[in-house]
């Protein structure tokens, strides 16, 4: 990668610019068809998790009642209260409202919400009625999928984006002050690897309150150490070649080095580890829903539904497979794609981070 | 190289020394301790404030934190980790008697994952880019995503329940005492099958891919390049000359799978009954009985550090170009 990149930088120079690492490696990718596949099938699922309101709950998308207009699935979209919300509908029964022949609506496609119970519906197979069949609450399980993205999507993104501030800024610290910082922080990060990650995870969650927050952070601050020793190695190399030094030579202050000059210089290898680390945190958390430690019923994640399924090994196995072909099908997209990342970026990085 | 391994075990003591360190901060620094957890449990809250504070002394839950570390941490260094909040039985007997359950599952697993994932990585690696090598990679590679969790339990409804032909809970049957050496062994066997696929798969194909990778990278090498030039035959260079420059990063790995499996065989016992250390550390941090996670914590932490160390010195004394002097 250095010399390829380095190449770039002193043909190009400041004024006229060849195509910038990120351009190639964006070119590279686009030719990767497993890796473009990947991207896709997350872009879908990011899609298709924020959409989940519309597209499986029992309010309708639009509906007429008392002679106005209504939009309840869509307002649902919105987190915020001021937002499109309709305070006149807080406490309407639409199943009530449905037995007026009168009453006109646009239902959602899946037209359960992932928390209505219905004890006559319940451990249905799969069928035109319940798509994914039913679980042992008369739950709707395609609703509970859908909803479920969310929980496994956010847990990826903010939890590696803890890491990542975490390992960025350690690694870096050690790698570009290097004595005696460097030895504390490799000291830490040494001793932190010893332990078998989900140890680390267990007993600290086991100790608070069971949140999705609490999940995130606690992923956060234990698995910060591969980047931080990513971090530190490019931050070791990189310090040490020309450019920074010239940099230096002209008067440039740390933070201008390390700012404009090192860190895009190190961010490739960094984002790899990121796109497996995400795919990680995944798994992680769908395995403390499991646990029973993650996110709390009744709001619905893979792991927690997969929880719910043991019960029912012998009767319904729909239960089952479904959440989990969600967990595989994301971790997969997102494995991929940092294989991908890490084909295009650089042919010769390192492995993974075990699980 | 002996410079290198007095340095390396030299490291061993601050690294040690910070292991004990996070074991017991991140245990004591946690909110709720198991008093309250006990009265929350059991005593319905009604409790004077006399006989909390005797129970606080009782543990020794009394004194500051760093008080307590210090008094851990001589304790640790007579390998005595306390006795369990629970059942009030020292933990290092707790952790003797089941840690035979863990160690010939994961024993049994890394045997299964080197046997297999070495000559199957070698394998494609030589037939690059055959249809052996495009298929057996996205396998592998699928392999590799699938949660642990879900696959036990899909094996289970499959295996256990729907054919019913592998029991799924345990080590051995009810009846298993009292049957003939034979079907004894043979049981043992059966129960092992459905956790020991689940925990193997996961760093099969991890290791394939990685011995794949390294190969790839060997046959590229010069003197490959030379013995080919010199007329040798494909099989004698892949088993004289590929084989062996492969093997040496995989020893490194072996530091990584080791965290790997230990964190896999938690979850696995837990789903399986296994009676082994997974399944204590889980009861343990459940019912918040502290000298058992600490003890675990450590003796966990200690091993991998251990297999790290033993990892870099075969790495180094097996590949004389490497040298850390």
């Amino acid at each position: 990668m250095s010399s390829r990149r380095d190449t770039n930088r002193s043909d190009a120079g400041e004024r006229e610019k060849s195509p910038g690492f990120a351009v190639v490696v964006w070119r590279r990718l686009r030719r990767d068809r497993f890796a473009m596949t990947g991207l896709f099938v997350i872009t879908t699922l990011f899609v298709v998790s924020y959409l989940a309101p519309v597209l499986a709950n029992n309010k309708p998308i639009a509906m007429r009642w008392q002679g106005r207009t209504y939009f309840p699935a869509v307002a649902d979209l919105f987190p915020l209260r001021y937002i499109m919300r309709y305070p006149e509908l807080r406490t309407l029964d639409y199943s009530v409202l449905r037995q007026d022949p009168s009453f006109q609506q646009i239902r959602t496609p899946v037209p359960y919400s992932p928390y209505e119970t219905s004890l006559d519906d319940k451990l249905q197979p799969p069928s035109s009625r319940h798509w994914l069949g039913t679980d042992t609450l008369g739950r709707d399980v395609c609703s509970r999928v859908l909803h479920g993205a969310r929980i496994s999507l956010q847990v990826g993104l903010v939890a590696v984006g803890i890491a990542l501030t975490i390992g960025l800024l350690l690694g870096s610290i050690a790698g570009y002050y290097g004595g005696i910082t460097d030895i504390l922080i490799s000291r830490l990060i040494e001793v932190m690897m010893c332990f078998p990650f989900f140890f680390l995870i267990l007993a600290v969650i086991a100790f608070l309150p069971p949140s999705i927050f609490n999940i995130m952070i606690v992923i956060g601050i234990t698995r910060w150490t591969g980047i931080a020793r990513y971090a530190r190695g490019e931050f070791l190399r990189i310090k040490k070649q020309d450019f920074a030094h010239a940099a230096r030579a002209i008067g440039a202050s740390d933070r201008k080095i390390i700012f404009r000059h090192i860190l895009p210089n190190s961010l490739a290898p960094i984002l790899v580890s990121a796109t497996f680390g995400i795919a990680g945190a995944i798994l992680v958390e769908a395995a403390l829903s499991f646990l029973g430690l993650g996110v709390q019923p009744p709001t619905p994640s893979w792991g927690g539904m997969l929880s719910d399924a043991r019960e029912f090994i012998e009767v319904a196995w729909w239960l089952a497979l479904f959440p989990g072909l969600g967990i595989f099908v994301t971790v997969t997209a997102y494995n991929v794609l940092g294989e991908g990342l890490r084909d295009a970026s650089d042919p010769r990085q390192a492995l993974p981070d075990t699980r | 190289m002996l410079t290198y391994t007095l340095r390396r075990l030299a490291y061993l003591v601050p690294t040690l020394l910070g292991i004990t360190l996070v074991t017991f901060f991140i245990i004591s620094l946690a909110p709720g301790n198991p008093v309250d957890f006990i009265r929350g449990e059991t005593m319905s809250a009604r409790i004077s404030p006399e006989a909390y504070d005797e129970m606080l002394r009782l543990y020794g839950l009394d004194k500051p934190i760093p008080v307590r570390y210090v008094i851990w941490l001589k304790r640790l260094a007579t390998l005595d980790f306390g006795k369990s909040f629970l059942d009030h039985r020292p933990v290092i007997s707790k952790i003797k008697e089941r840690l035979p359950a863990t160690l010939i599952l994961n024993g049994v697993s890394l045997l299964l994952t080197i046997a297999f994932a070495i000559p199957f990585g070698l394998f494609s690696a030589v037939r690059h880019h055959s249809r052996f090598d495009k298929i057996g990679g996205t396998v592998l590679y699928m392999l590799y995503s699938l949660p642990e969790f879900w696959v036990a339990i899909m094996l289970i409804m499959l295996f256990g329940v729907k054919l019913d032909i592998l029991p799924f809970i345990g080590m051995e049957s009810l009846d298993a005492r009292q049957l003939s050496f034979g079907s004894y062994f043979l049981d043992r066997v059966l129960h092992m099958v459905l956790p020991t696929v689940c925990l193997t798969y996961g760093s099969l194909a991890f290791l394939s891919r990685f011995v794949r990778g390294s190969t790839l990278e060997v046959i590229r090498q010069d003197y490959i390049r030379t013995a080919r030039a010199k007329g040798l035959d494909d099989s004698s260079i892949v088993y004289k000359h590929v084989f062996k420059n492969t093997l040496i990063p995989v020893v490194t790995l072996l530091g990584i799978l080791l965290p790997a499996l230990i964190s896999g065989s938690i979850i696995l016992e837990y789903i399986f009954s296994w009676p082994g250390v997974g399944a204590l550390y889980f009861d343990a941090v459940l019912s918040r009985d502290y000298p058992t996670v600490m003890g675990l914590s450590f003796i966990t932490a200690v091993l991998v550090l251990l297999s790290t160390l033993v990892a870099d010195l075969l790495y180094t004394s097996v590949d004389p170009r490497v040298s850390y002097e």
